[in-house]
């Protein structure tokens, strides 16, 4: 578990990769073209990660990040992602992006949705509920009081663990939500969404938020 | 340095806090950029905006207007949202500017916009929105770079030999791409050798030192270099004869802002605590007195190195005299002060 895949070049997948970095794992940057041409790219915004074609940095990587624009991920090509845990960090937020028909009137979560694109991979929704610069800004180590926690929605248990571990090394709490369903509570516009929280805050939001969603 | 403002348009408001007239906010922003030119200010920029509190949807017109009213200060678009307008129509209505300011000191910004209200107002689709920018960036470059203009793409009609006129006394204008900051953004404006004015709206603006490297480092590896390699900063202030009264008198419009944003995108109350950390540095909002302010802007240049840096003061209805004050403040004070501390490095 130490090779991360970041796909996505933008202020969201820059910071991923570099809180990465800081992490210690080895990173993969792509964007959608070759290698060559996000190579000055990944060299000054985050050093020591290697920029690499998508299904390259996919190939090698035990936890692949997507991080493109919400209405690009059917771009990605959902073969080099079979079997590998992929972090769904997208949102769908019609007053600030617009309508996307795709994600309008189903009632499921962006995750539930992309998951439909991948379906081999193990997909987990995170790090969609705090801000790029926060993401940085915002770490702490284990167990230092007020320290942020993320919220992990996955199906697949084991996957949502291997995350909850990753969050940890990054800088933050993280808690299984349960299944992807329950991502649906951290959606845009949700008080998680808006918030920040510690661990015990963002519990007590959950059973709320979770309970909420089955009525 | 060069030092200016920008402005979306400000609609006032009553004691009750509903909305004033749109047609007042416009005539006051064009009061206040003939303020501007008349304390001496560098740079005055309208930015393309689609909302009642914020209604200068047509920069261009402004950027007429003032041009007939003004003698030196510099005159631009901050942004045009060029993804969802004609590029042959905005460079004509700029190059009228151009002409009709004598020439050199008419320029254009070109932008995706901070907002999509533009979409469904001209009758485009979202999902064409990388498409639109980059085909239209492409087409209005290419305009400047002459005419007849020969071009062709696949969201507007070709253009076969045809006139674009009139043409800019100096040949062509100072066409500038701005952004919000994303590195893709910066190696696009590097790898077409223009001018990239980035917009700083929250957190610590020295963070935006990689992306100008980026972005120079970009220019060079395509071979662009010279003067058409700079970059500016835009960003949230207000200057006020001490930094309290900036403080007070900034504070009301930010909440106001925040509310609309707010009510729009689901967002929480605005948290004051966030307006204060923000409003001292390393904040990203220039809300002081002269000195405080040209000691940021200073500090600003030595990570950036930028050559021009220009402030949106009037926000959810700041009141025209602070707005007035400021902008004299920003040319009488903090500009030598500015300079002085550069000079000093």
């Amino acid at each position: 578990m130490d090779t991360i895949a970041v796909l996505g070049t933008g202020r969201v997948g820059t910071a991923v990769a570099r809180i990465a970095l800081d992490a210690g794992y080895a990173v993969h940057v792509a964007a959608s073209g070759a290698a060559s041409e996000i190579e000055l790219l990944a060299e000054i915004m985050t050093p020591g990660a290697r920029a690499m074609t998508a299904a390259d940095a996919a190939r090698e990587a035990d936890i692949v990040v997507l991080a493109v624009p919400l209405h690009k991920y059917r771009n990605v090509d959902p073969a080099p992602l079979a079997g590998k845990i992929v972090i769904d960090a997208l949102n769908y937020w019609a007053p600030v992006d617009g309508v996307i028909d795709e994600f309008e009137g189903r009632g499921l979560s962006t995750s539930e949705i992309v998951a439909e694109h991948f379906t081999h991979s193990r997909m987990v929704k995170t790090l969609n509920h705090i801000g790029y610069h926060e993401m940085e800004e915002d770490r702490l180590p284990s167990g230092m009081p007020g320290r942020r926690a993320l919220a992990v929605a996955s199906d697949d248990s084991e996957a949502a663990e291997q995350v909850r571990g990753m969050l940890d090394r990054f800088g933050f709490d993280a808690l299984h939500s349960g299944p992807l369903v329950t991502g649906r509570a951290f959606e845009a516009g949700t008080p998680i969404f808006n918030g920040s929280f510690t661990a015990e805050e963002l519990r007590k939001e959950l059973s709320t938020s979770v309970a909420a969603l089955a009525r | 340095m060069q030092l200016g403002a920008y402005s979306f348009g400000d609609t006032q408001r009553n004691p009750d806090g509903t909305l004033r007239s749109t047609a007042e906010a416009i005539r006051n922003l064009f009061d206040a950029i003939v303020h501007a030119d008349t304390v001496g200010l560098d740079y005055f920029a309208i930015g393309e905006h689609h909302t009642v509190d914020m209604p200068a949807s047509s920069p261009a017109s402004l950027v007429n207007a003032a041009a007939a009213a003004t003698r030196r200060i510099v005159l631009s678009s901050g942004v045009s949202v060029i993804s969802t307008d004609d590029p042959v129509r905005v460079f004509q209505q700029f190059a009228t500017a151009d002409a009709v300011s004598g020439g050199g000191r008419i320029e254009i910004t070109a932008g995706r916009g901070s907002s999509v209200e533009s979409y469904p107002l001209f009758g485009y689709d979202l999902r064409d929105y990388e498409q639109l920018f980059e085909e239209k960036i492409d087409l209005l470059l290419t305009i400047n770079r002459g005419s007849p203009v020969t071009w062709s793409g696949t969201m507007r009609p070709s253009l076969d030999g045809l006139d674009v006129v009139p043409r800019p006394v100096s040949g062509s204008l100072p066409i500038w791409i701005g952004t919000g900051g994303s590195a893709p953004s910066s190696v696009r404006a590097g790898r077409l050798g223009v001018p990239v004015s980035y917009g700083i709206i929250g957190g610590a603006p020295h963070r935006f030192a990689p992306l100008a490297e980026l972005y120079r480092r970009t220019a060079a590896q395509h071979g662009h270099t010279g003067e058409d390699i700079k970059v500016s900063v835009a960003a949230l202030g207000l200057v006020a004869p001490t930094k309290q009264e900036a403080l007070d008198r900034f504070y009301p419009g930010w909440v106001n802002l925040n509310m609309e944003m707010g009510k729009l995108r689901g967002w929480p109350a605005p948290d004051d605590r966030a307006y204060l950390a923000q409003a001292h540095a390393p904040g990203a909002y220039y809300v002081g007195d002269p000195d405080d302010i040209a000691e940021r802007i200073v500090h600003l240049h030595g990570h950036l190195g930028h050559m021009r840096h220009f402030l949106q003061m009037d926000i959810g209805g700041l009141p025209q005299e602070h707005l007035i004050e400021s902008l004299t403040l920003l040319a009488t004070e903090v500009k030598p002060r500015v300079e002085r501390l550069l000079s000093k490095k």
